[in-house]
C-alpha cells in the first residue's frame, strides 16, 4: 500500500508540476510569433483594453492555434497509450500504424471531390472534415485489424501490417496530390506530415468536445487496459470479455486519433513519445497514466508548435516536422533497446 | 520469427543432388532467355506507347536506320528510348540490391524502399539545393547518390546495433523512423529556403526525365554493381544458411558483408538518383524468383535482375495508361502491386528466404 501511497503523491506532483509548465509555455507562447506582443499587453488584451491589432492577433490567430495543440497533443497522446496498451506492444503509434495516414487519405479525397482548393474549404466543409477524418481512420484500424488477424492478433504482425497499410495508403495519397495544382500539392504535403491549419474558433468549437467527450471515456477504462494488459488469459478469468473491451478501446483510440489529424495533420510519433516519458515517470498503471500522458503530450505539442513558429522565422516549420525531428531519435534509441 | 534453419538445411541436400541442380540450370538458363526476349519487345511497345503515335516497325527503323529528319526517330531517339531502356535498368538495379539485402540480413523485408533510401536521398538533394544553388545536374545525381547510401547505412547500423539483431520488425521500423527524420528535417530547410518547388518535381518525378546521360549513370554504376554482386553470388547464398555456418565453411563473413553492401549502395544510389521513389520491386521480385529457382544466389541475382526490369518496364507502360494523357506515378503503380504483397510476408504466410 505504501508504493501505492508513493506513486499517488507522485501522480499529483506531476499533474501538478506538468499544468504549471503548461501555462507558463502557454503565455510565453502568445507573446512569442512573427508580431511580439509584450507579456503586459497580452494582459490588456485579454480583459479587452488591448489595440485591435493585438485584439486580432492574439484572438483571432494565435488562441484558437494554441486551444488546437493542447486538444491534438492530449488525444494523440491517450490514443497512442491506449493503442500500446491493447496491443501489449510498446512501439505502437498512431502515425506508424497507418492510422492518421488513413485519416489523411480520406480528408484528401474529401477535399479534392468536393472542395476543389486546399484554401476554399467552406464552412460545412470545416464541419464535415471530422467525419471524413474519422471514416478515414476508422476504415485504416478495420483494415489492419482484419488483415493482421490470424487466429488473434499478434503484436509484432500488427506493427508489420500497419507498416504496409501504411505505405499503401501514401501511395493513395500521392496519386491525388500529384492530380491538385502546385500550391495546394506543397500544402497537402506539409499538412500530412502534422500541421496546425485552418485554426479558426470554428474548428475549435467543433473539435473541443469531440475530444474532451473522448478523454473521460479513454479514463473510464482504464482499469480495463491494465487488466488487458496482464493478458488475455488472466483477463477472461478476471471476468473481462477480452475482445469486446479491446475492440471499444481501439475505437476510442482511433477516434482521437482521427479527430486530431483532421485538425493538425499526420503528427507522427507524438503518441508514442508522450505515453513513454510518462510510463517511465509514473508506471504503467492506467488511471494514473492517461491523465500525466494526456498532459505531457499537449505540453509537448504546443511546445513544438511555438519551437516550429519562431525558431527560423519567418519560416513558420510545421509542428509536425518538429515533433518528427526531437521524436525519431528517441524512437530509434527505444528501437535499439528493444529486444 | 520468419526463419527456420532446418528448413535451409533440408533444401541444402537437395541441391547438392546432380540432377536437381541440372534441373535448376536448364530452368534458370530457359527464364533468363525468354525474360530478355521479353524486355526486349516490352522496350519495344514502351517506346511505341505515348502521345505521339509510333508504330513498332517505326521503332525498328529508328534503331537500324536513324534518320535525324525525321521527328518520330527524334521523339523515339531523345525521349522513349532512354526512357524505357531506364525503366528496364532501374528495375534490374532495385531488384537485385533487394537480392543482396534479403541475403546478407536473412530477412525477408529488407528491400531498398523500407530501408530509408528515398528519403535519403531526398534529404541529400534539399541538402545540395538550399547550399549550392548553382549545382549541376550531375552534381545532383551523385548527391541523391550519396543520399540514398546514408539513408541504407543508417538503417543497416540501427539494426546492427540494436538488442537482438536485425529481426523483420526492426528493420521495418527504423525505416520508418529513418524515413520519417530525413523528411522532416529536409522538409524543414526546403521550407525555409523555398527550393520546396523543385523537390515536389522530384517526387512526382518517376522515369519522365530520364535521358541518355543517366542511361551512363546506370551502366557504370549498375555494371560495377552487378558484376560484384555475381562475383560475391555463391558467398551470399552460404551465407543466407546463417552467420555460424558460414565462418565454419570458412567464410570471411565480414568481407562478403563489406561487399555486400557495397553492391547495395551503389544500385540503389544509381537507381534512385534516376527515377526517385519507386518501391517495392526490390522487395517483390527476389521473393518471386526465389519461389521459382531455390536459394542459389547465382540464379537469383541475374533471374531478379531480368524480372525487375521487365517489371519495371510493363509497370512505367501501365502508368502512362492508367490516367492518358495524364501520367501516374511509376511509385504508386509498383506500390499498388508491392503493399499486397509486403501485407502477406508481413503476415508470415511464406517462411524462409
Amino acid at each position: 500500500m505504501n508504493g501505492w501511497k508513493a506513486k499517488q503523491k507522485k501522480f499529483y506532483v506531476s499533474i501538478t508540476f506538468l499544468t504549471i509548465v503548461t501555462t507558463i509555455l502557454f503565455i510565453i507562447s502568445l507573446n512569442l510569433g512573427v508580431v511580439r506582443i509584450a507579456p503586459l499587453d497580452v494582459l490588456k488584451t485579454m480583459i479587452g483594453m488591448g489595440t485591435a491589432r493585438d485584439h486580432l492577433v492574439l484572438f483571432d490567430f494565435r488562441l484558437p492555434r494554441m486551444i488546437l495543440c493542447l486538444l491534438i497533443g492530449a488525444g494523440l497522446a491517450v490514443s497512442g497509450a491506449i493503442l500500446q496498451g491493447v496491443t501489449k506492444n510498446e512501439l505502437a503509434d498512431p502515425g506508424i500504424l497507418g492510422i492518421n495516414a488513413g485519416a489523411g487519405l480520406s480528408v484528401i479525397l474529401f477535399i479534392y471531390f468536393f472542395q476543389g482548393s486546399m484554401n476554399s474549404i467552406s464552412s460545412l466543409g470545416i464541419f464535415l472534415m471530422p467525419l471524413f477524418a474519422l471514416i478515414g481512420a476508422v476504415v485504416a484500424a478495420f483494415l489492419i485489424y482484419v488483415l493482421a488477424w490470424k487466429k488473434g492478433i499478434d503484436p509484432v504482425r500488427l506493427i508489420l501490417v500497419g507498416i504496409g497499410v501504411n505505405s499503401g495508403f501514401g501511395a493513395a495519397i500521392v496519386i491525388f496530390q500529384l492530380k491538385m495544382n502546385p500550391q495546394d500539392f506543397m500544402q497537402a504535403a506539409v499538412w500530412l506530415s502534422g500541421d496546425i491549419w485552418g485554426a479558426n474558433w470554428k474548428f475549435v468549437s467543433i473539435l473541443t468536445p469531440l475530444i474532451l467527450l473522448l478523454l473521460p471515456i479513454a479514463y473510464y477504462k482504464a482499469h480495463t487496459l491494465n487488466i488487458l494488459n496482464l493478458g488475455d488469459q488472466v483477463a477472461t478469468g478476471l471476468g473481462i470479455n477480452v475482445e469486446k473491451d479491446r475492440r471499444f478501446l481501439l475505437l476510442v483510440a482511433v477516434a482521437l486519433s482521427g479527430f486530431s489529424v483532421a485538425a493538425g495533420g499526420g503528427i507522427a510519433f507524438l503518441g508514442l513519445v508522450a505515453p513513454h516519458i510518462a510510463k517511465k515517470v509514473i508506471g504503467s498503471k492506467h488511471q494514473l497514466l492517461l491523465p500525466v500522458t494526456a498532459l505531457l503530450g499537449s505540453f509537448l505539442l504546443l511546445l513544438a508548435d511555438t519551437i516550429g513558429k519562431n525558431l527560423l522565422t519567418p519560416t513558420q516549420i510545421p509542428v509536425g516536422i518538429v515533433v518528427a525531428i526531437f521524436s525519431a531519435p528517441y524512437f530509434i534509441f527505444l528501437l535499439m533497446k528493444a529486444k | 520469427l520468419f526463419l527456420n534453419d532446418n528448413d535451409f538445411r533440408q533444401e541444402g541436400h537437395y541441391i547438392d543432388s546432380k540432377k536437381i541442380s541440372l534441373k535448376i540450370s536448364l530452368k534458370g538458363t530457359l527464364i533468363l532467355v525468354f525474360g530478355f526476349i521479353l524486355i526486349i519487345f516490352s522496350i519495344g511497345l514502351s517506346i511505341a506507347y505515348g502521345a505521339a503515335d509510333i508504330r513498332l516497325t517505326t521503332v525498328w527503323e529508328a534503331v537500324s536506320h536513324f534518320n535525324p529528319e525525321l521527328t518520330s526517330h527524334q521523339i523515339i531517339n531523345e525521349i522513349r528510348m532512354p526512357r524505357a531502356i531506364g525503366a528496364v535498368m532501374v528495375g534490374a538495379l532495385l531488384a537485385v540490391s533487394g537480392a543482396v539485402m534479403q541475403g546478407l540480413t536473412r530477412n525477408p523485408l529488407a528491400s531498398p524502399s523500407i530501408m530509408g533510401v528515398t528519403d535519403g536521398a531526398a534529404f541529400a538533394l534539399v541538402v545540395t539545393l538550399a547550399f549550392l544553388p548553382a549545382v549541376s545536374i550531375v552534381g545532383l545525381t551523385f548527391a541523391s547518390f550519396l543520399g540514398a547510401g546514408f539513408g541504407v547505412s543508417l538503417v543497416l547500423m540501427i539494426g546492427t546495433f540494436s538488442k537482438g539483431g536485425l529481426t523483420p520488425v526492426k528493420l521495418a521500423l527504423a525505416g520508418v523512423a529513418v524515413g520519417s527524420l530525413l523528411s522532416a528535417i529536409s522538409t524543414a530547410i526546403a521550407l525555409h529556403t523555398q527550393v520546396a518547388k523543385s523537390m515536389s518535381f522530384w517526387y512526382a518525378g518517376g522515369l519522365t526525365s530520364t535521358n541518355w546521360t543517366s542511361i551512363k549513370i546506370l551502366i557504370l554504376a549498375g555494371g560495377i554493381g552487378l558484376l560484384l554482386a555475381m562475383y560475391i553470388s555463391r558467398s551470399i547464398t552460404i551465407l543466407s544458411l546463417g552467420e555460424e555456418v558460414s565462418k565454419g565453411l570458412g567464410q570471411n563473413t565480414f568481407l562478403v558483408k563489406s561487399l555486400g553492401v557495397l553492391v547495395v549502395l551503389l544500385l540503389t544510389g544509381a537507381a534512385v538518383s534516376v527515377a526517385g521513389a519507386v518501391g517495392f520491386i526490390g522487395l517483390v521480385i527476389p521473393h518471386i524468383t526465389r519461389f521459382i529457382i531455390g536459394s542459389d544466389y547465382r540464379w537469383i541475382i541475374p533471374i531478379s535482375a531480368v524480372l525487375g526490369g521487365l517489371l519495371l518496364v510493363l509497370a512505367d507502360i501501365f502508368a502512362r495508361m492508367v490516367n492518358a494523357p495524364y501520367e501516374t506515378p511509376v511509385g504508386a503503380i509498383t506500390a499498388i502491386i508491392g503493399v499486397p504483397f509486403f501485407l502477406y510476408l508481413a503476415r508470415g504466410e511464406r517462411r524462409g528466404l
